[in-house]
């Protein structure tokens, strides 16, 4: 099996594994940020070019650098192979420089996009962005459209990820859904609107990153956070029917298919893909309609976790105990986690 | 140095036509081939002349023929680029449309070596009437036993197809010619595979220029050995250049590689000096993509040598203080030149031809093209050349393919040798709402 090295952290990993995977196989600070790539489709990747990383050393047989910083996600890794990310400095600058870049054109209305709290833009602006932009002029524009009856498409925020373009042509049968003209100004299209009429059609809203597609029937309704991810499943004839389901109160307000800590959609456990069906997705809003496995669990370093319904639960229950000042033996209690911990009552 | 090997018969009227072509010794070196020789003893040839890529990358093209993969029973394929749309460079067109088979000789005889059973041209789509030229000689070469089955009686097959482009700079790239060859939009591919693993329909493929595929008849002519004598060091061979801009005598001309570009400038033989006896100011050397040089260092290395039309002396000094051969693109501007405007005009082309695959080249070349705008309209900033330079570099290497790099070169370059010209844009913006000034007109 191929030794590599990442930020001088060595890791054997299988014939054919990409530096990206070898990466989030050792996890922690030194996993490079994905936008358009993702492991459950095929040929994605290599487009945005956030996860580009430095290659110091390219096999044990040949030493050489690569001269280039190289896309993690479609580079294969070598025995011997010496990768830099976050202790390359060049890298770092390389990686701000894209993240520029992807946001020239980006409207930033997080204040009013549905995806606010689970964008990966906005994950990727905070950890690896500059403070301020250094673009004056006009950014492109376009008109948000209808694709289909139940999506949004707001190619204002589309970053050209080309996953969606994936999963049209890989999930759904009969693609109607691609890229026209080109640069700049290329754009998401199902070609003079046709509505993507495909039991699956609704995956393309699981994949996109950022909220250039966005589910109809939740528009506006909430932001993320303010909602309780719960996993459920019920028996669908048409896919795996498992789903999470994201609750205010008693309502459920959306349907989407579980995501893991990369925000790629999760396996079944027969290896296939949990993707779920557009009956699943939007028309099954009822909890009698489901049968409720319990609190999601988000590894996720997202805005949702600061809400989460099993993290707040547990933080409650321990703040409360140690209010108590009876701390059961063994119980190991996180400090200053909830806001129930004294030290924070007053803030 | 004058020395016409491809195109030493382009006086000859009618050369298009087969007979005519033939009677000049056309086919002679293919019929010579397919009876007497073998297909490794081709690629030997090549491999001996030394011949490198015409098409701008100057990679050596029998080293490309030997990366390709042969694996049994699966198809081969020969793809030649003819989609020749470096602004600045227009050789590929005058070859095609003067002598047609010498290009349709070259792809059978490459063909013949790589083993591939068929072939196709790739040509952009604004020479449609080229392209023409190319159907009627390919008819021609396939009534006459020059293409299809048992060519000549030597057993090989082989046929060959025009294929006409939509007119995009990016389908010049070879992963995304055989995108748009197999009906695709044209984007490049991301590497490996390399096309001689998996190309055209995932095929093992090779992808030349039309200049190197022409050159492969003239080194089975002369033999591999004779052909790598002409020219200097590493640059064997001849190599035409599209000569255009402020000299006296633009046009298509076949130099040996080692002119002084002195020489190419100023003598008659060629451009013929620079026009109403102007000073030069900046040579862009290989096509639009490469750096931009001024007069000192294009005349002359860093060091005081002669600088040389190969591809080792343009290169020398890297881009500090050197270009490259490229395509072959030679455009010489006179004193009087904006250097600025020029540079903004190359940065609109690159803006419009990015593919918007990936982010860098997407979002990097608009706003190169934006800001020099603004620095053009008299608006700019000290800071914004900075800038420019700034965005240059966060461009350059991180793209999928070279369209980055052909953005950021030509932007880096002209900040590094006249940096003076863009601050005097900023500081002295009433000159250049002067209109006189602007066009250059004369007092």
């Amino acid at each position: 099996m191929p030794l590599v090295t990442i930020d001088d952290i060595p890791v054997e990993v299988p014939e054919g594994t990409t530096i990206l995977e070898a990466a989030r196989m050792i996890g922690g600070d030194i996993v490079p940020p994905a936008m358009c790539f993702h492991s459950k489709l095929k040929t994605s990747g290599g487009y945005c070019r956030t996860c580009i990383v430095k290659v110091e050393q390219g096999s044990a047989k040949d030493p050489r650098p690569i001269p280039k910083p190289v896309a993690s996600c479609r580079t294969t890794v070598m025995d011997g192979m010496v990768v830099r990310n976050i202790t390359s400095p060049e890298n770092l600058e390389a990686r701000a420089g894209v993240v520029e870049l992807l946001l020239i054109n980006h409207p930033l209305d997080c204040p009013v996009c549905d995806q606010a709290g689970e964008c990966h833009l906005q994950d990727l602006g905070y950890e690896h962005g500059k403070e301020a932009t250094r673009y004056e002029f006009a950014r492109r524009e376009f008109e948000p459209t209808d694709i289909g009856e139940h999506i949004k498409l707001h190619m204002n925020r589309c970053i050209l990820c080309y996953r969606c373009v994936k999963v049209a042509d890989q999930i759904t049968d009969g693609r109607c859904h691609g890229v026209i003209n080109r640069g700049e100004v290329a754009e998401i299209s199902t070609y003079i609107e046709k509505a993507i009429d495909n039991d699956f059609s609704g995956n393309v809203i699981d994949v996109c990153p950022v909220g250039a597609l966005t589910d109809k029937t939740f528009r506006f309704k909430s932001r993320v956070w303010f909602t309780k991810p719960v996993d459920a499943h019920r028996n669908c004839a048409k896919c795996c029917g498992k789903v999470r389901l994201w609750y205010q109160g008693e309502e459920v307000l959306r349907v989407t298919a579980r995501k893991d800590q990369w925000g790629e959609v999760e396996d079944n456990t027969d290896g296939t893909t949990a993707w779920i069906c557009n009956e699943c997705r939007f028309d099954k809003k009822n909890t009698t309609d489901w049968t409720i496995e319990g609190p999601s669990k988000i590894d996720r370093h997202s805005v949702i976790s600061a809400n989460h319904y099993e993290t707040s639960l547990r933080n409650i229950k321990a703040d409360t105990l140690k209010m108590m000042g009876s701390v059961p033996h063994g119980v190991k209690v996180e400090l200053g986690t909830g806001a129930l911990d004294p030290n924070n009552l007053h803030k | 140095m004058s020395k016409k090997l491809l195109l030493k018969n382009d006086h000859i009227p009618n050369i298009h036509q087969l007979a005519v072509y033939r009677a000049h010794g056309g086919y002679a070196v293919l019929e010579n081939t397919l009876k007497n020789s073998n297909p490794d003893h081709v690629l030997e040839e090549v491999k001996k002349s030394g011949l490198r890529g015409r098409g701008g990358a100057g990679f050596p093209t029998g080293l490309k023929w030997s990366f390709l993969a042969r694996p049994e029973g699966v198809s081969r394929y020969l793809v030649c680029n003819a989609d020749e749309s470096e602004p600045g460079t227009f050789k590929d067109r005058y070859l095609m449309e003067r002598i047609p088979h010498l290009l349709i000789e070259g792809m059978i005889l490459s063909s013949f070596a790589l083993g591939a059973k068929t072939s196709y041209i790739y040509i952009r789509g604004e020479y449609f009437y080229v392209a023409r030229i190319l159907e009627a000689a390919i008819a021609e070469a396939y009534a006459a036993g020059l293409l299809g089955k048992n060519i000549l009686g030597s057993g090989f097959d082989h046929d060959c197809y025009v294929q006409v482009g939509a007119g995009a700079y990016i389908c010049g790239e070879e992963t995304a010619l055989l995108e748009s060859l197999e009906g695709k939009r044209g984007n490049p591919r991301i590497k490996p595979p390399f096309p001689a693993v998996a190309g055209l329909y995932g095929c093992p493929t090779v992808v030349n220029n039309v200049e190197t595929i022409a050159a492969v008849v003239l080194i089975l002519e002369l033999g591999g050995d004779e052909y790598a004598k002409i020219g200097i060091g590493k640059s064997t061979g001849t190599k035409l250049i599209s000569a255009s801009g402020h000299i006296n005598n633009p046009g298509v001309y076949e130099i040996e590689l080692g002119v002084p570009v002195e020489e190419f400038i100023y003598s008659e033989q060629y451009c013929g000096g620079i026009r109403g006896g102007r000073k030069l100011k900046a040579v862009v050397a290989g096509g639009s993509s490469v750096p931009i040089l001024p007069a000192e260092l294009i005349l002359k290395t860093a060091n005081g040598e002669p600088r040389l039309m190969s591809y080792e002396s343009l290169g020398d000094g890297g881009f500090a203080t050197g270009t490259m051969l490229g395509s072959g693109g030679f455009i010489v501007m006179d004193e009087d030149t904006s250097i600025v405007k020029n540079l903004y005009t190359f940065a609109r082309f690159y803006h419009h031809e990015s593919c918007g695959q990936c982010s860098p080249c997407r979002e990097g070349t608009g706003w190169m093209e934006k800001i020099l705008h603004k620095i053009l309209e008299g608006h700019g900033t000290m800071q914004d050349i900075d800038l420019l330079w700034d965005i240059q570099s966060k461009i350059e290497g991180k793209t999928i393919c070279p369209l980055g790099e052909a953005a950021a070169w030509p932007v880096a370059a002209a900040i590094r040798h006249f940096r003076s010209e863009f601050e005097s844009y900023v500081q002295n913006p009433e000159n250049i709402k002067d209109i006189k000034h602007y066009y250059r007109l004369q007092n």
